[in-house]
C-alpha cells in the first residue's frame, strides 16, 4: 500500500504524498487550515497542540491526548484523530468541558486553551470522577502561564459533575470509527516525498526483514525523541520505519512481566502499579500524559539515554531484554546494553523486541526521580533500588543511578557496602558514605554536579527512613497522589 | 417599563466572562498566525549569532541561497531606514547585528523563502565567522570589569542614610542574588506585513504596543508613520514581553514584504524566542539596614545591580522602579538606594510583569528576615512595624496617602489562620524530620502609572451605528487580561445596554493613535477612562435631542437599561439612535484620557510618579524536602485590593495567575548561561515554568471588596495586573523558613532566587554544617 489512511475528525483522510518527517501539526495548521490547535514549544512539552488520538487495542477504540507537534504522520495511520474543532456537546453546543472552562473563567490569553480543553476531554472521557490528584497528573504535559491553573482544575471538576459520557459524539460513534480504523489497517505501508521515505510494517516479523534490509533505517515509535529531532534539530530522519503500533503485548507470567518494546508508558502503568507498586508515582511523572500515551518503554532503553527514567528502575530489578536481528533473538541483562556514552550493544539491523521483569515480591524496593520541576522534567537523578533481606541480613543490593554519569549505572560501591550488613542504619550510612566514589556526575543547566552527589548520597538515607518507618513522613505529598 | 427593570448584562462591578471565552474553547480566537494569509505569502527566518561578543569577519551564504525556495538574504546593510529599535532613542538596539556581536544568540541575518520550513533551515546554512572578544555575564563582573552603565543610574535619597545607619542601634548588611525570568508567553513572537501601495504596509503583529510597532517600523522603513498600519487582535500572552522585543520581528517582516512585494511572516521558533528576546533583569542586591531592638527600621542603603543586556531597551525606567518598590510596603526614616544598569554580554533585559518592582520589592522582604531573625521575632511582627502610615513620604518623597495595607494583613492573618498555623508549622520542624515547613505573610504596595509620565494618556472610538449596535475600539491591547471585557463593561455601563451590542475591535492604528504600551498595569485605567469619555459624549449629544425632540429638559433624560428615559417616556434604545440618525447628530466620539496629579523629576529623584497604590498580601505555606531539597506550596491565602472591582472574576483570575508567575520566578524558573556565554534554558524541556501540580493545593483568593480607590479612577477600581506577582515572594520566603529550620532559625536561610531545589538542599547542607 502507499497510502497514508486515518480519520481526521468526521473525514476520511488518505495521502500518498508523506515525508517521514512531515508533522500533524503542520498538516492540520498548514494543509487542513485546523488552526485551533496551537504551536507553543514544538518539543511536547506545553500541551498546546494536543489532540486526541484513537486506536484499536485489544480493548477496543482508545482515545488518548497526544502531542501534535511532535506526532509525525505515519504515525497516524489507522488512527482517529479529533481536534478541538470536532468537539461540541450533544445539543451542537458547548461540550461539558467547554461549557465549564467559559463558566469558571479558566481561559485568559486563551492560547493554551485548546489543548486543555482537549486534555481534560481525553480525562473527562475516561475517568468521569477524577479528584485534584488525577487532573493535575492529567495536565503534567499542559503549561498555561496566564491562569495560574486554579481555575482550569474547578472547570475540570465541574465537567467531571455535569457528567453526560454516554451522550458524547465519541462514544456513540465509537462502534463505526472502530469498523472504519479496522479496514485501514492490513498490509505494509510505503510512504514517500521524493527521497524521503517511511514504512510501516504489517507485524513484527515485516518489521525484522525490513530492518535487516535497511539497517540505517531509523526506528520510529512514539516520536517522543525522534520528533524532536525533527523539529528542533531538523534531522534527516529517512528511510524511517514506524513501529508504534507494533510489540504491544504485555504478559504476566509467574515472577516475570513481559513487555513489548512497543508498549507505551502509560499502557504499561496498571501492569506497573499492580506489580511493583513502589514505582507506581515514579512511573505517572515520566514525561506529562501526551508524552506517556505514545513514548515506549524500548526506546527508552534503546535511545541510551542517561537520564532516561526506566533503566534505573529497571537494572534495579535484574531486566533483561531481548534484541532481534531477522529471525535471530538474543537475550541479555539490561545493565550490559549500555556499554558508554551514545554507545550500546545492538547490532546494525536489531532492534529491542522485549523487556523481561522479574517480579522481586519480597524485595524491598524504591524507584525515586529528582529533578528542577516536580512534574514533566527531565531527571536530575533517579534512582532504582531494590535491597533482599533475608533474617536481618541484607542478602543483595541492586542500586542503579540515571544522571550519575554517561549512561545508567549501578553505584557498585555502595551495594558492596549494603550486602552482608545488618538491615539497619549503619548499613545505609555506609552505603551513603560509599557512592561518593561510585560516580563522579557532571555539571549542566539541570544541575551541578555537588547537588547530584548530595541528592544520590540522600536518596540512600531516604530509603532507609522510609524502610524503618519513622512515623514522619519522607515525601512530599505522597498520600494524595498516585 | 420602569426604571428598575432587569439590570444589563455585562455591567461594570460584576462578574462577566471574558469576551473571548467562547473562542478560546472552541479553538476559533484567531492569533497572528492564524490570520488567513494574503495568497503568495512568504517567510522570513532570522539567524542568531553563535558568538557572545565578537567582530564578525565573514558572512558566507552561499550554501543558504542554494537552499530550496530562497528568495534571499537582508542583513544590516540591507535595511533602508535606520538599523535600530531602541524604544527609548539611543540609537543602540540594532535590528542586525552590524559589524559586531554582543551576545549569543544576537539576530545577524534573515533569510526569506517560500515556506517557513525551508526559511529556517536554509537559515542553519550560514557560515558566520568571528573574531571573539572577552565577554561579561553577570552584573558584578560587569561592574568589575568597567563595562559600564547602558543608561543612567539613579539614585534616591531621603534624610542622611549614611549618619542613620552609624547611629543605628543594629546594623545588619548583605547580598543577595535574584535571578531574571523568562516570560513564557505561550504565543511566540509573530508578525505578517502585507506591503501596500507607495511606501505604505500593513501589519499584524502579537504586541503589547501598537504604536511603538508603527514608528519602528516607520524609522527602519524611511517613511513617515502615516504610511504604517499596525493591528492586534489579541495575544497569546505577553507580560511585557512583546512591549519593544516583537518591534525587531515587525521591523524585518516589513522591510522583506516592501523588497519582496509579498506579504511576509516571521516567526521565531520557542528556542530563538527565548535566546534572542529580553526576559526579566537579574539582580544582584547589596543592602544595609540600621534598625533598632524592636525591629523598627532606621536606615537602609541599596545598591541594584542589574543585568540589563548589551542595551538599554528598557533598563532605565526597569531599574528605576526597582528602586521605587524597594522599600516595599515599609517606611525608611533615612535612606540612598543607588541602581547600576550594568551592561553585560547577554540579551537585551526587557518588562516583565512588575517591571523591576518585585525584584526592589523582595529587597525589602530579605531586609525584614534579616531582622526578625537577627531579633527572634515573626517576620510578621517585623512587617507590621514598619509598615507605612499616611503622610510619611517614600523614598522618593511621594506622600503616601491611601495605606490599607494595616486592616488587609489583620484581616488575612485572621481569615487564614496564621498565627495557629505558624504555631503548628513550628511544633512540626520542633520533630525535626525530613519533611520541614515554613509559612510567611508578606505584602505589597504597588505604585501605578508609568513614571514616564507622558505615557499616561489614552484614546478611545466609539461609533454607533444606525440601528443602534455600538462598535468600540481604544488603544490598548488585549493579552489575555481581559481589558476589552472592562471597556466594554463600562461602556455598556454608560449607554445602559447588555454587553453583547457591543462589538470588540482589533486594536489598530487607525483608528487611536500615539497610544501607549498596554503595560505598567494600566490598561483598563486609561482606556476605560478615554471609552468612557467618548461615550459621555455621545451621552450628551443624545441627551440633548431626546430632550429636544421628546420635550422634557435634559435632566428628564436618562439612561435606563435597554431604554433611554424621556420624562415618563420609555424609548427603546434603537428607536433613539435611529430617531438621532435621522435627526443628523453625530453618533461618533473620540475619547481621550490623561492620569492627573503626577510629575516626576529624575535629577532630583523627587516628585509624585504615582497616582495611587494598590495593595495586597498572602500567606504561603511550604513543605520542604531536606533530604532534595524539593518542596511544594501547600497552601495560600491571598487577600488583594483592586479598588472597586470592574470585573471581580476576572480579577480573581489575575491575581491568582499572578501569584503562581510570581511563585516560579522565586522557585522552579532558572535562567542558566554557560561559560561560552550561551543561555542553555530556552525552550520548556530546561526552563521549568509552574505546572498545575504547582500551584497550592489550598488557595484561598479574596479581593478587599471594602477597599474603594481615594482617586477619582475608573469606577474607583484599581490595577491589577503587576501588583499581585510581588506575592509570590510569601513562597520564597516561606521556603527560606523551612530550610532555617534546620539550624533552629538561628540564623536566616539566605537563599538567592530562583529557589530551585538544588539551592535549597545546597542552603540546608549549609546550614547543617
Ligand atoms: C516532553 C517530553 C518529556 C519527556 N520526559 C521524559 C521523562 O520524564 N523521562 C524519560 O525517561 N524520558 C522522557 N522523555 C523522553 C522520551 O519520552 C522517552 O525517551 C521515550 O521513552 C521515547 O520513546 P518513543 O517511543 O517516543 O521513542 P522514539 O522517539 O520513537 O525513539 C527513540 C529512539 O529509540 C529508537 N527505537 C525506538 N524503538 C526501538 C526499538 N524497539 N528498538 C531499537 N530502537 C528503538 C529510535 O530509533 C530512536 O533512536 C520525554 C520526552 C518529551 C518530548
Ligand atoms: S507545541 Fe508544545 S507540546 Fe506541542
Ligand atoms: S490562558 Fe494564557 S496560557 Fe493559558
Amino acid at each position: 500500500m502507499t497510502q497514508l489512511r486515518f480519520l481526521l475528525n468526521d473525514t476520511e483522510v488518505a495521502l500518498t504524498e508523506v515525508a517521514a518527517s512531515d508533522t500533524l501539526l503542520d498538516h492540520l495548521r498548514l494543509t487542513r487550515r485546523l488552526t485551533g490547535t496551537k504551536e507553543g514549544c514544538a518539543e511536547g512539552d506545553c500541551g498546546a497542540c494536543t489532540v486526541l488520538s484513537g486506536r484499536l487495542t485489544p480493548d477496543g477504540l482508545v482515545y488518548e491526548p497526544i502531542n501534535a507537534c511532535i506526532r509525525l504522520m505515519a504515525s497516524c495511520h489507522a488512527t482517529h484523530i479529533v481536534t478541538i474543532e470536532h468537539l461540541r456537546g450533544p445539543d451542537g453546543g458547548l461540550h461539558p468541558i467547554q461549557a465549564a472552562m467559559v463558566a469558571h473563567h479558566g481561559s485568559q490569553c486563551g492560547f493554551c486553551t485548546p489543548g486543555i480543553v482537549m486534555a481534560l476531554y481525553g480525562l473527562w472521557m475516561t475517568d468521569p470522577k477524577a479528584g485534584e490528584a488525577e487532573i493535575e497528573t492529567a495536565l503534567q504535559g499542559n503549561i498555561c502561564r496566564c491562569t495560574g491553573y486554579a481555575p482550569i482544575i474547578r472547570a475540570a471538576q465541574a465537567a467531571g459533575a455535569a457528567g453526560g459520557q454516554a451522550q458524547d459524539a465519541l462514544a456513540r460513534e465509537r462502534e463505526a470509527v472502530a469498523a472504519r480504523l479496522a479496514g485501514m489497517r492490513g498490509a505494509r505501508v510505503s510512504l514517500a516525498r521524493g527521497a524521503d521515505r517511511a514504512l510501516i510494517p504489517t507485524d513484527t516479523d515485516d518489521l525484522a526483514a525490513a530492518l535487516l534490509k535497511e539497517p540505517d533505517s531509523t526506528l520510529v515509535a512514539g516520536a517522543t525523541d525522534v520528533g524532536l529531532w525533527v523539529t528542533k534539530f531538523m534531522r534527516d530522519i529517512s528511510p524511517a520505519i514506524f513501529i508504534g503500533h507494533l510489540m504491544k503485548d504485555i504478559t504476566v507470567e509467574g515472577d516475570l512481566i513481559r513487555l513489548g518494546a512497543g508498549v507505551t508508558y502509560s499502557e504499561a502503568a496498571p501492569v506497573i502499579a499492580r506489580h511493583i507498586p513502589q514505582a507506581a508515582e515514579y512511573w505517572q511523572r515520566i514525561g506529562g500524559w501526551q508524552v506517556r500515551n505514545v513514548g515506549t518503554i524500548g526506546a527508552n532503553i534503546a535511545n541510551g539515554s542517561p537520564i532516561g527514567d526506566t533503566p534505573p528502575l529497571l537494572i534495579a530489578l535484574d531486566a533483561r531484554i531481548v534484541l532481534r536481528r531477522g529471525a535471530d533473538r538474543r537475550e541479555m541483562p539490561l545493565e550490559d546494553f549500555f556499554i558508554d556514552y551514545g554507545k550500546q550493544d545492538r547490532q546494525p539491523g536489531e532492534f529491542v523486541e522485549e523487556i523481561v521483569i522479574p517480579i522481586h515480591r519480597a524485595a524491598r524496593t524504591a524507584a525515586y526521580k529528582v529533578s528542577k520541576r516536580r512534574d514533566s522534567d527531565i531527571t536530575a537523578v533517579a534512582a532504582g533500588i531494590r535491597v533482599d533481606v533475608a533474617e536481618g541480613i541484607i542478602t543483595d543490593a541492586r542500586l542503579a543511578f540515571g544522571g550519575m554519569a554517561g549512561i545508567p549505572k549501578r553505584a557498585r560501591a555502595a551495594e558492596a557496602a549494603l550486602r552482608g550488613q545488618p538491615f539497619a542504619e549503619a548499613a545505609f550510612d555506609a552505603a551513603a558514605r560509599a557512592i561518593a566514589g561510585d560516580f563522579q556526575p557532571m555539571t549542566d543547566m539541570r544541575a551541578s554536579a555537588e547537588y547530584r552527589a548530595t541528592v544520590a548520597r540522600n536518596l540512600i538515607r531516604r530509603f532507609w527512613l522510609e524502610q524503618s518507618e519513622p512515623g514522619l513522613p519522607v515525601r512530599l505529598r505522597l498520600t494524595e497522589r498516585a | 417599563m420602569k426604571d428598575d427593570a432587569a439590570p444589563i448584562a455585562g455591567q461594570a462591578h460584576q462578574d462577566t466572562i471574558h469576551d473571548s471565552a467562547i473562542k478560546h474553547v472552541t479553538g476559533r480566537a484567531d492569533y497572528t498566525d492564524d490570520l488567513v494569509e494574503p495568497t503568495g505569502t512568504i517567510h522570513a527566518y532570522l539567524g542568531l549569532s553563535t558568538c557572545a561578543h565578537g567582530r564578525i569577519t565573514g558572512m558566507d551564504f552561499t550554501d543558504t541561497l542554494a537552499q530550496p525556495g530562497v528568495l534571499g538574504v537582508l542583513t544590516a546593510d540591507d535595511l533602508p531606514g535606520v538599523n535600530d529599535v531602541s524604544p527609548n532613542g539611543m540609537n543602540d538596539d540594532p535590528i542586525l547585528a552590524d559589524g559586531v556581536v554582543h551576545f549569543w544568540g544576537q539576530p545577524v541575518f534573515a533569510v526569506i523563502a517560500e515556506t517557513r520550513d525551508q526559511a529556517r533551515r536554509a537559515a542553519h546554512k550560514a557560515r558566520i565567522d568571528y573574531d571573539a572578544l572577552p565577554h561579561v555575564l553577570d552584573p558584578i563582573a560587569a561592574r568589575d570589569a568597567g563595562m559600564g552603565y547602558v543608561t543612567d543610574p539613579l539614585t534616591l535619597r531621603r534624610g542622611d542614610a549614611a549618619v542613620a545607619m552609624a547611629d543605628a542601634p543594629r546594623r545588619i548588611t548583605g547580598r543577595f542574588a535574584v535571578g531574571g525570568q523568562d516570560h513564557f508567553y505561550l504565543e511566540g513572537q509573530i508578525a505578517l506585513a502585507i506591503p501596500g501601495e507607495d511606501d505604505e504596509v500593513a501589519l499584524h503583529v502579537s504586541t503589547q504596543h501598537p504604536s511603538e510597532v508603527q514608528h519602528m517600523v516607520a524609522h527602519v522603513l524611511g517613511v513617515p508613520s502615516s504610511a504604517v498600519v499596525v493591528n492586534v487582535r489579541r495575544m497569546g500572552g505577553g507580560f511585557g514581553g512583546k512591549e519593544t522585543q516583537m518591534n525587531l520581528f515587525a521591523c524585518v517582516a516589513a522591510v522583506a514584504a516592501k523588497r519582496w512585494h509579498r506579504a511576509v511572516k516571521i516567526r521565531p521558533d520557542r528556542d530563538d524566542d527565548m535566546t534572542a528576546t529580553g526576559k526579566r533583569h537579574d539582580f544582584v542586591i547589596d543592602y544595609a539596614v540600621g534598625f533598632d531592638d524592636e525591629g523598627r527600621i532606621r536606615a537602609v542603603e541599596g545598591d541594584l545591580y542589574a543585568r540589563c543586556g548589551f542595551s538599554a531597551d528598557l533598563s532605565g525606567p526597569v531599574t528605576d522602579r526597582a528602586l521605587f518598590h524597594a522599600d516595599n510596603a515599609y517606611f525608611y526614616p533615612d535612606v540612598r538606594l543607588s541602581s547600576h544598569p550594568m551592561r553585560t554580554n547577554t540579551v537585551s533585559n526587557t518588562a516583565f510583569r512588575g517591571f523591576g518592582g518585585p525584584q526592589g520589592a523582595i529587597m525589602a522582604e530579605r531586609m525584614v528576615e534579616e531582622i526578625a531573625y537577627a531579633l527572634g521575632l515573626d517576620p510578621l511582627e517585623v512587617r507590621k512595624r514598619n509598615l507605612y502610615q499616611n503622610g510619611q513620604l517614600t523614598p522618593y518623597h511621594q506622600e503616601v496617602q491611601d495605606q490599607i495595607l494595616p486592616r488587609l494583613i489583620a484581616e488575612l492573618e485572621q481569615s487564614s489562620y496564621y498565627q495557629a498555623r505558624r504555631q503548628a508549622v513550628l511544633d512540626w520542624n520542633a520533630r525535626g524530620g525530613v519533611i520541614r515547613k515554613g509559612i510567611a505573610l508578606t505584602p505589597v504596595k504597588f505604585g501605578i502609572s508609568f513614571t514616564a509620565t507622558w505615557f499616561n494618556q489614552a484614546g478611545a472610538l466609539i461609533h454607533i451605528y444606525s440601528d443602534g449596535s455600538i462598535h468600540l475600539n481604544h488603544g490598548g491591547t488585549e493579552m489575555g487580561q481581559g481589558l476589552n471585557t472592562k471597556v466594554a463593561q463600562i461602556v455598556a455601563e454608560a449607554f445602559q445596554c447588555d454587553i453583547s451590542r457591543i462589538r470588540i475591535t482589533k486594536t489598530t492604528t487607525e483608528k487611536v493613535p500615539n497610544t501607549s504600551a498596554t503595560a505598567a498595569s494600566s490598561g483598563t485605567d486609561l482606556n476605560g477612562m478615554a471609552a468612557l469619555d467618548a461615550a459621555n459624549q455621545i451621552k450628551a449629544r443624545l441627551t440633548a435631542f431626546v430632550a429636544e425632540n421628546w420635550k422634557v429638559a435634559e435632566d428628564q433624560v436618562a439612561f435606563v437599561p435597554g431604554h433611554v428615559r424621556a420624562g415618563d417616556q420609555m424609548i427603546v434604545f434603537d428607536q433613539v439612535i435611529r430617531a438621532a440618525y435621522m435627526a443628523r447628530i453625530h453618533l461618533s466620539a473620540a475619547g481621550f484620557y490623561k492620569t492627573p496629579k503626577i510629575h516626576w523629576d529624575r535629577t532630583t529623584g523627587q516628585g509624585r510618579p504615582f497616582y495611587y497604590f494598590a495593595y495586597g498580601a498572602a500567606v504561603s505555606e511550604v513543605s520542604v524536602d531536606t533530604l532534595t531539597g524539593e518542596y511544594v506550596i501547600d497552601r495560600a491565602d491571598i487577600l488583594h485590593d483592586v479598588g472597586r472591582s470592574l470585573n471581580p472574576a476576572l480579577d480573581r483570575g489575575q491575581v491568582e495567575g499572578a501569584f503562581v508567575q510570581g511563585a516560579g520566578w522565586l522557585t522552579t524558573e532558572e535562567l542558566w548561561w554557560d561559560d561560552k556565554g550561551r543561555l542553555r534554558t530556552h525552550a520548556p524541556s530546561t526552563y521549568k515554568v509552574p505546572l498545575a501540580s504547582d500551584r497550592p493545593r489550598i488557595f484561598n483568593v479574596a479581593l478587599a471588596d471594602w477597599s474603594e480607590a481615594t482617586e477619582r479612577t475608573i469606577k474607583r477600581s484599581k490595577a491589577v495586573g503587576e501588583p499581585p506577582f510581588v506575592l509570590g515572594i510569601s513562597v520564597f520566603e516561606a521556603i527560606n523558613m523551612a530550610v532555617a529550620s534546620v539550624a533552629d532559625y538561628r540564623e536566616p536561610a539566605r537563599l538567592d532566587a530562583p529557589a530551585t531545589p538544588e539551592r535549597v538542599l545546597m542552603a540546608v547542607e549549609r546550614l547543617r554544617g
